[in-house]
Order: structure tokens, then C-alpha cells, then sequence
């Protein structure tokens, strides 16, 4: 990590804490995932379990006439089958987030009656081997009438498209005005308005490397499920699949170990596991699924494709920016999975990192016939705030500013922390001028302009752009009230349990689900200072079983909140136990009060005379195994749960107004590009990448994060995009067409940090981890620098820069 | 059709489908699941395995035409539980985040220096380019591998 900044705590530097947080201990899941004994649900097996494999559409807008499955049940090794029919007899349709006209449409695990996206699943088929399955799925007949396909938002509710779905009586989702400051006198006042008359945010995902999966066991005596998967968010995955199989959660039992990969694309496969919990019931044997590859890009969680129409920015003539109105038209594709709360979450990042106070966005959605849009890292936020990055560029270059002065001169500043925006979310800390300051120093900014010249020499343009990201963390999930007042969700949570056991062992239990951000570690570097031990002393269970009751609502593993939830609860368990170690030595030393006793090398003893020392073998020992003779009222179990709640109100939903997350972690990033004019072909040719998240637990793992986001944003940039034909077939189903970055595509990088600890916080940390976005933003920007041309696009392959140019 | 083949020095007889691939061979049958998969197409190389000492990726053979081979795979890696240096070189260098792409990745270094004991940082990528990561940007991988190679 390079180091420029006075309160970047680098790995060398470590002796100047005290404790473990702040040190970047290595990993302690690696030794398992290095020997290639990790556990990956496809790695969960059981005796008898057959392999399901799904039916998908071909057709992108199809009603479906008749179904047989006789020939494919007939198939020697053939378990089974399911169809939409029998899951619409069986379950009610999920719940819908939404409300009217979205709220109308009926979501069930498989297409019912009609199919609307390409690869939408039809029918499920379980057979005793995987070839077998996909052999049997073959001789399904599914006759469609197929019908005309609707594959581009902007024309959804033109007169006489094709409708999705007819309950909604047309295929608008949701939409909703907000409006905040007094946007008419911002532009009364204005000395000059851009327009903009259209900017495009491209559809696209992580893609994590492991496709979605579960193993489902029902036991018929209990009537439960085990539903060993990955999904990243059982919490949520719950709540939809509770009600549509109309049992309780207690049925519904949530397994996970290692995940790999998830960046949100993980969190909406509850589709996918009532169809396997349906037929672990019906087949009366375990049920294995695991995506292919294929399905996963048809299928799965496709990031939201945005639009933003007739921009206008009011701006005075020196570059400050005074606020904008635009229309935002999403595409949610055929289902709403997880929408429409990207009508929302956006707002959380409203005005990005400036002070503009006047805002007003008209946010519609709609439904096309792709696959449908689920969280995807940055969700909505990283949308938004490319189109704020953009505006910023669009109107330095029209005004003939730099980019560098305007972005300094609207930045909301240090001294304004915390910064109440203006729709009443609450920036905690941070200061972005210096953040900027440090990434162009990074990339050797003042030797730019003899760089240009010999780029241009040598026939080639260079060009420098910034992109910035404010990766907000800790939702406040009341702000799903501004999308439907009716539900009743708000604030947040999380879960640990900490506990001694009977030979001292320290033993934590989270209700996360992490998908390779190092929980174990950083959860054990928190226990570890708080009782005066070793981390390798602390024993952090692997993954999440709701049977563990170390759960709650929101638990997963998903918008940047970890550092914030997790380690909250972690804190908040391990002061509990440390705080029952204390009252438990105060009995057994004879009445020792707790501020005579302290912690030390694993174990408790008298300040005074430290020969009476307890080791914390004795405590679980005596607690657990030899209790006879302790005080009746020593309230001691040594077993603490603690549930972190963050401090939230409810916002208010009529004005759109109040504080949606917790914390702002931000990311500042700068890339060089040089292009080739004759071809459009470009390259990176330097990179850097600052970010702020508060206090680092743990500064190799955020580095690592930091650098997998800036990753997958220049993948998004240069390389990847779920592109439609105009019939709806998807274009890009697998790793040939859909080019994710490999070894030989990364630039070099230069990574810092600076710290600006949340006041808000337990540890002064702030989540992170999905402010990747800033790559896409400072990409986009660096070609409309090299060129002179605007970039409307958020996809910039060297074709569509080759057409820039012409 | 049956099949022999020594994995990690254990030689294994099954009767195996003609049509099954050696990864879900491996996974499947044999119950090694530290290789994985993660693509239908050859791209990913999460599966990657060393067949007689040569790098493939184990979803592009049938597990028929493994037939006598000696295959090494990611839990033959280290000896009596202990990381090999370019294990530890991944721990120290963070060069993993889920852990998914992993066992691919050290098969291909693995290959890589085998032949090649002193890379180049560009050479390093060459040889890596057949195995996708979506989380750590390669570059901790690239910096993991180096620093065995010194």
C-alpha cells in the first residue's frame, strides 16, 4: 500500500498500536481454502440426493400452452419433476416490495402460465447424476405461443407495447418524485444550465466465480427444512419464502460455510430454493442444485440498467454548482426480486460528495423482458453517483474548468462533517479534498502534461479522469417506506454470541455470511483486544446456521456494513462476557471487586497481587462444570448474545427525508488512459485508488477490497455488459462473450487510505468494500478527457470510443 | 467404462460414465472437492489440475480420457498439513478473498514454476491468464507468486 497521508496506519507502522485492531493479521480462513478443504455448497453432499436441473424458456415473451413431463418421469434415473402448475397450487406468490402498480403482479418460484425473459426457469427436473438430469430435462414438451418482447425500457410504456404483466395493468413498476431544496430558484439563479440530454448506465454484474447452489433436506418429522446454500442474506431469503410456503422460519433452517463470491448477486436465489425445498417434500430425498455457469448469466441478479433524461444542472459561472433535475428510468427487467428498492437506495448518496442543495429526480421503473435486477456491488448508489461524476465532467468541460477545480471547489468539506445533505442523510466524517489530493499524487498528476505531449507524438491521446464513490453502509431499511409506506421495516441489526467454554475455549458465533472478507479474522482481532488475548485464541465458528439463534432479521453478509453490525455485536457480546469473567473472579477471589481485577495473558487476576490469577480455562470450567457452591445470585453464563442495533428514526416518507445509512466510507479514483485514435483501442496505463473507510480493522483485508472492486469496476467499464438482441435473447451467456478482466488486463495500481473515523460507530469503522463504482466513473471521465468528446455511456468498449472519435 | 487413475499418489478404480467430466469425477466420485467449477466453458480455471504433470483444466477432459494418468490436485499441494511456500506466500500476500478461484490459481503457479523457477512479473500473468479471480484484481496474486519465485 503506498503511503502519503499522516494518518495512514501502514502494516510497518504497526507498533504504534496498541492492540490488534489497526493490524494486518493474516487471514485465518486461508489454511482451510488454501488446502482445498474449504466447504462450498456444491461440496455438501447426501446420501441418495438427486441433482435438479431447470427447464428454461427460450423465448423471451412466450405464453406457455402445454407442459408434459411424461417422457422425461419415464427416463430410468429420474427422480422426479416440478412445474409452475404444481408451485402455484402449492405456494402463494412472494411478497411484493412494491407498491401499486408493482405490488399487483404474482411472483411465483417458477413461470406460471407464461414466460418472460429468456432462461426463466419452467420446469425443475431431479435425476440420480447431473448428466442424467440435464438429459432428462431434454424430453421435457413445453409448447409456447410466442409473444412480441419488449428489450428496451425507454419504449415500455410507449402505446401499444407488449405488457409483462397484465395485473399491473402496463409494465410501469414504481415510480416516485423527489425534490428537495427549492430547485426553481437554484435555476432562477443560475448564471448558466447544462443540459444533458441523455446518459446510459449499462446492465451488467460481479459475477462471483461460484454460481448460485443449495442442498435441500426435508425432515418429515419435524417439518423442516436444511437448506444448505449460498445465499448471502438468509435473513431476506427468509421473509420471501416463509410466507410463499406459508410455514414458519423456524422451518426454514439457513446452512452456510464459504461462500464463493457474492457481491449481492447472491441474495435473491429464494426462487430457486423454494423450487428445491418443494421437491425434497415431494421426493422425499435430498435435493442438490447448482447453477451453471449459463444459468447464472440468463438468470441471476443482473445489475440495474439506468437511464437519466433531459439532465439539467444549474451552475454559476465560476463552477459552483447550485443543483439539478433529472429523470431516472430503471429497468428492472421481468421480476421484481429485490425491487423496487433501488428506487430508494440511491438516495442514500443523493448528492454525492458536493454541496449542491437543490435536487429534484423523477424515478421511474419498469419491467422489460431480461432477466431480472437484484443488488449487484454498489447497488444503485454506484448508478447514481457515475451520473453525478458525469455531471461534474459534462459541466467543467462545457464551462472550460478543470475538473480537479470544480470537483475541489463543491466538495462537501471536512469542517461540514458530519454533513446533513439535503434529504436529511447524515455524512459521518471525511474529507475528500485530500482524498483527491493524494490519488493524483499517486498517479504523478503535475507530470501529466509532458505525458500528453509525448502520447501525442508518438499518435496517441492520454487522458486523466476522476471518479469518486461514497460507499454508504449500514442501511436504515425504513427507507423501503418511501417505496411502500405500508410495510413495516426499519433500522438495521446484527448478531454475535461469545462465549467460554468449559476448557476456556473463546468461541464466537456471527450471523453473517461472508463471501471471502475475512469475518473470522477481523471478528477475532476485536474479541482479542477487548480480552486481553490472542486472536489465535479465538475461535470464530465458520459460517452461518440460523440454529445457532446468533441471528436476527437483517443478518447476512451484504451493503457494506460488516465493520459496523458485525463487529458491533462482536464488541457488544465480548464486553457482556468480559463483564460476566469480572463479576465471576470477583465471587470465586471471595468478593473482589471488579475495578481491583484486570485481564491479562489469558486470564483474570487481583491488580495488586497478580499471583491470583484465573485463567479463563477455570472460569468456563467452573461456570460450566463445577458450579456447586457459587453465589445463587452470581448472574453468570458465560454464553453472551448481543444484538447491535444502529441508531436510526424512521424517516420521514411523505418529504423523503431522513438518514438512510449509517456510515460513508468514500473512494477516490484517478485513471490514465492512453487511446489509440485510428482504432478506439485504449489502454490504463496508470491507476490509483484512495479510500476512506474510518477506522481499518484490518488494513490487508480493506486494501483487498478496495483492489477487487477497482477490478471489477474496469471489467464493467472496458469489457462487461448483459447486451440484448432486439428479441431478447441474451448475447453475452457465458465467459467467452462476457469478458470478465484476467492477470493480463490490470493496470498498475497505487492504492491509500486515509482514516476518518465514524463518530457514530462502536469502533469508529465505517463498512465498505463495494465503492468499486469510482473505477467505471474515473474511466468514463479519463476518455471524455483524452478525446473531447462526452461520454454518455457508462460502457466503454474501444468500438464505442472508436465511434466517439469519428 | 473403467476408469484408473493416481490421484495425489491414492490410485482409484471406478466405473465411470463415458460422458462424465474429470472434474465432476474428481468432485463427484471421488469426493475431492477442492478443485471447482466455475464455468460451463473452459474459461474459469477454477478446475484446473495437473494430468501427468501437464496443466489442464479438468472440465475440458473426459474422466475416461484420464484413464492411467497421474493427476495432482490442490489437497496434494502441502505435506502433513503444512502450507507449501507458495501457500504461504498467498496467506501473507492476501492473494485470496472467498477462496474459490485458489486451488486453480496454485495449480497454474504451481505449473508455472515447476518450469519457470524465477518468473517475471509478466510471465507470472501470462501463466495466470487462463484462471479468473473476481475478487482480489490478481494483483496480490501476481505479488504472491513473485515473492516464491525470488
Amino acid at each position: 500500500m503506498t503511503e502519503s497521508s499522516s494518518t495512514t496506519l501502514a502494516p510497518e507502522k504497526v507498533e504504534v498500536q496498541k492492540g490488534w485492531g489497526g493490524q494486518s493479521l493474516k487471514r485465518k480462513e486461508d489454511k482451510r481454502l488454501l488446502q482445498g478443504e474449504g466447504v462450498f455448497v456444491d461440496d455438501v453432499k447426501r446420501h441418495g440426493m438427486g441433482y435438479l436441473h431447470f427447464v428454461r424458456s427460450p423465448y423471451a415473451h412466450a405464453h406457455i400452452t402445454r407442459i408434459d413431463v411424461s417422457a422425461a418421469e419415464a427416463m430410468e434415473g429420474v427422480y422426479g419433476t416440478l412445474t409452475g402448475e404444481e408451485v402455484a397450487a402449492l405456494t402463494e406468490p412472494f411478497f411484493q416490495i412494491s407498491s401499486v402498480p408493482g405490488a399487483n403482479i404474482k411472483d411465483y418460484a417458477l413461470a406460471v402460465g407464461k414466460v418472460r425473459y429468456v432462461g426463466e426457469a419452467v420446469v425443475a427436473v431431479v435425476a440420480e447424476t447431473r448428466e442424467l438430469a440435464r438429459d432428462a430435462s431434454e424430453l421435457v414438451e413445453v409448447d409456447y405461443e410466442p409473444l412480441p418482447a419488449l428489450v428496451d425500457a425507454r419504449q415500455a410504456q410507449e402505446p401499444g407495447a407488449p405488457v409483462l404483466h397484465d395485473d399491473a395493468g402496463g409494465n410501469l413498476m414504481w415510480s416516485g418524485l423527489y425534490s428537495w431544496g427549492d430547485v426553481d430558484s437554484a435555476f432562477a439563479e443560475a448564471d448558466r444550465v447544462i443540459e444533458i440530454d441523455e446518459l446510459h448506465f449499462h446492465r451488467f454484474n460481479s459475477t462471483p466465480l461460484e454460481c448460485d447452489g443449495a442442498l435441500v433436506e426435508f425432515n418429515r418429522g419435524v417439518e423442516q427444512w436444511t437448506i444448505h446454500t449460498n445465499n448471502q442474506f438468509p435473513g431476506f431469503a427468509a421473509i420471501m419464502m416463509g410466507p410463499a410456503m406459508q410455514v414458519g422460519l423456524d422451518k426454514l433452517r439457513f446452512v452456510t460455510q464459504d461462500i464463493g463470491g457474492g457481491f449481492g448477486n447472491k441474495i435473491t436465489s429464494h426462487p430457486q430454493l423454494v423450487v428445491c425445498c418443494l421437491l425434497a417434500r415431494k421426493l422425499n430425498r435430498a435435493i442438490q442444485w447448482t447453477e451453471w455457469r449459463t444459468d447464472f448469466h440468463m438468470s441471476m441478479s443482473h445489475g440495474n440498467e439506468r437511464w437519466f433524461q433531459e439532465t439539467k444542472v444549474a451552475v454559476s459561472s465560476d463552477g459552483t454548482l447550485l443543483g439539478f433535475k433529472t429523470k431516472a428510468l430503471d429497468d428492472a427487467g421481468a421480476w421484481l426480486r429485490y425491487e423496487p428498492l433501488g428506487g430508494v437506495i440511491w438516495a442514500q448518496v443523493t448528492p454525492g460528495m458536493y454541496r449542491w442543495r437543490h435536487i429534484e429526480l423523477e424515478f421511474t421503473q419498469v419491467a422489460t423482458n431480461k432477466a431480472p435486477v437484484s443488488p449487484n456491488r454498489g447497488y444503485s448508489r454506484m448508478q447514481h453517483l457515475w451520473f453525478t461524476e458525469r455531471i461534474i465532467d459534462i459541466v467543467a468541460h462545457e464551462l472550460g474548468l478543470d475538473p480537479v477545480e470544480v470537483r475541489k471547489k463543491n466538495y462537501i468539506r471536512a469542517e461540514d462533517m458530519p454533513y446533513e445533505t439535503p434529504n436529511g442523510c447524515v455524512y459521518d466524517s471525511g474529507d475528500y479534498a485530500r482524498m483527491l489530493d493524494l490519488a493524483l499524487e499517486l498517479i504523478g498528476y503535475d507530470g501529466l502534461g509532458a505525458r500528453r505531449e509525448q502520447a501525442k507524438a508518438n499518435g496517441k491521446l492520454l487522458g486523466v479522469g476522476i471518479g469518486s464513490t461514497l460507499d454508504s453502509g449500514t442501511n436504515n431499511f425504513g427507507q423501503s417506506r418511501m417505496i411502500n409506506p405500508e410495510l413495516q421495516f426499519s433500522g438495521n441489526n446484527e448478531v454475535a454470541t461469545v462465549k467460554l467454554d468449559i476448557f476456556g475455549e473463546i468461541v464466537v458465533t456471527l450471523g453473517t455470511t461472508p463471501q471471502g472478507q475475512g469475518h473470522e479474522t477481523t471478528a477475532a482481532q476485536v474479541v482479542a483486544d477487548i480480552l486481553k488475548c490472542s486472536p489465535d485464541d479465538v475461535h470464530v465458528r465458520a459460517g452461518h446456521d440460523s440454529y445457532w439463534n446468533s441471528h436476527a432479521g437483517f443478518s447476512g453478509t451484504y451493503a457494506s456494513q460488516f465493520a459496523v453490525t458485525g463487529l458491533g455485536a462482536v464488541k457488544g457480546a465480548t464486553e457482556m462476557l468480559r463483564d460476566e469473567i469480572f463479576k465471576l473472579a470477583g465471587a470465586v477471589f471471595g468478593g473482589v471487586p471488579a475495578e481491583a481485577l484486570e485481564l491479562a495473558d489469558g486470564g483474570i487476576r487481583i491488580k495488586e497481587s497478580p499471583d491470583a490469577f484465573l485463567p479463563f480455562m477455570a472460569c468456563g470450567a467452573i461456570i460450566n462444570a463445577n458450579n456447586a457452591g457459587l453465589p445463587e445470585d452470581l448472574d453468570v453464563t458465560l454464553n453472551c448474545r448481543y444484538v447491535y442495533r444502529p441508531p436510526f428514526q424512521v424517516p420521514d416518507v411523505e418529504k423523503k427525508f431522513g438518514n438512510l445509512t449509517l456510515t460513508y466510507a468514500a473512494q477516490i479514483h484517478v485513471a490514465v488512459v492512453e487511446i489509440d485514435p485510428e482504432t478506439g483501442y485504449y489502454e490504463i496505463v496508470d491507476y490509483a485508488a484512495v479510500d476512506d473507510c474510518g477506522k481499518r480493522i484490518n488494513p490487508q483485508i480493506v486494501e483487498g477490497q478496495v483492489m477487487g472492486a477497482t477490478a471489477q469496476a474496469i471489467g464493467a467499464a472496458m469489457h462487461e455488459i448483459y447486451e440484448y438482441d432486439e428479441d431478447g435473447n441474451l448475447l453475452t451467456p457465458n465467459f467467452y462473450d462476457y469478458h470478465v478482466p484476467h492477470a493480463l488486463d490490470m493496470p498498475p495500481l497505487a492504492t491509500g487510505a486515509i482514516e476518518s473515523p465514524s463518530p457514530f460507530t462502536p469502533l469508529g469503522t465505517k463498512g465498505m468494500g463495494e465503492g468499486g463504482g469510482a473505477g467505471i466513473h474515473a474511466i468514463s471521465a479519463a476518455i471524455q478527457d483524452a478525446t473531447g468528446k462526452t461520454v454518455t455511456n457508462s460502457h466503454n468498449p474501444y468500438q464505442r470510443v472508436w465511434e466517439l472519435l469519428q | 467404462m473403467d476408469v484408473s487413475v493416481t490421484v495425489n499418489g491414492t490410485t482409484y478404480a471406478r466405473d465411470v460414465e463415458p460422458r462424465k467430466l474429470l472434474i465432476h469425477f474428481l468432485r463427484d466420485d471421488l469426493d475431492l472437492t477442492g478443485s471447482h467449477v466455475g464455468c460451463d466453458t473452459g474459461n474459469c480455471g477454477a478446475c484446473s489440475v495437473l494430468v501427468d504433470g501437464v496443466l489442464v483444466k479438468s472440465c475440458m477432459l473426459l474422466a475416461v480420457q484420464a484413464n492411467g494418468a497421474s493427476i495432482e490436485t490442490v489437497e496434494g499441494l502441502s505435506e502433513n498439513g503444512e502450507l507449501t511456500p507458495l501457500q504461504q506466500s498467498f496467506n501473507e500476500h492476501h492473494a485470496l478473498q472467498c477462496g474459490y478461484c485458489t486451488p486453480g490459481m496454485l495449480m497454474s503457479a504451481t505449473a508455472l514454476l515447476r518450469e519457470n523457477p524465477s518468473p517475471s512479473e509478466d510471465e507470472i500473468k501470462k501463466a495466470l491468464q487462463g484462471n479468473i479471480c473476481r475478487c482480489t484484481g490478481y494483483w496480490n496474486i501476481v505479488e504472491a507468486v513473485k515473492a516464491v519465485g525470488k
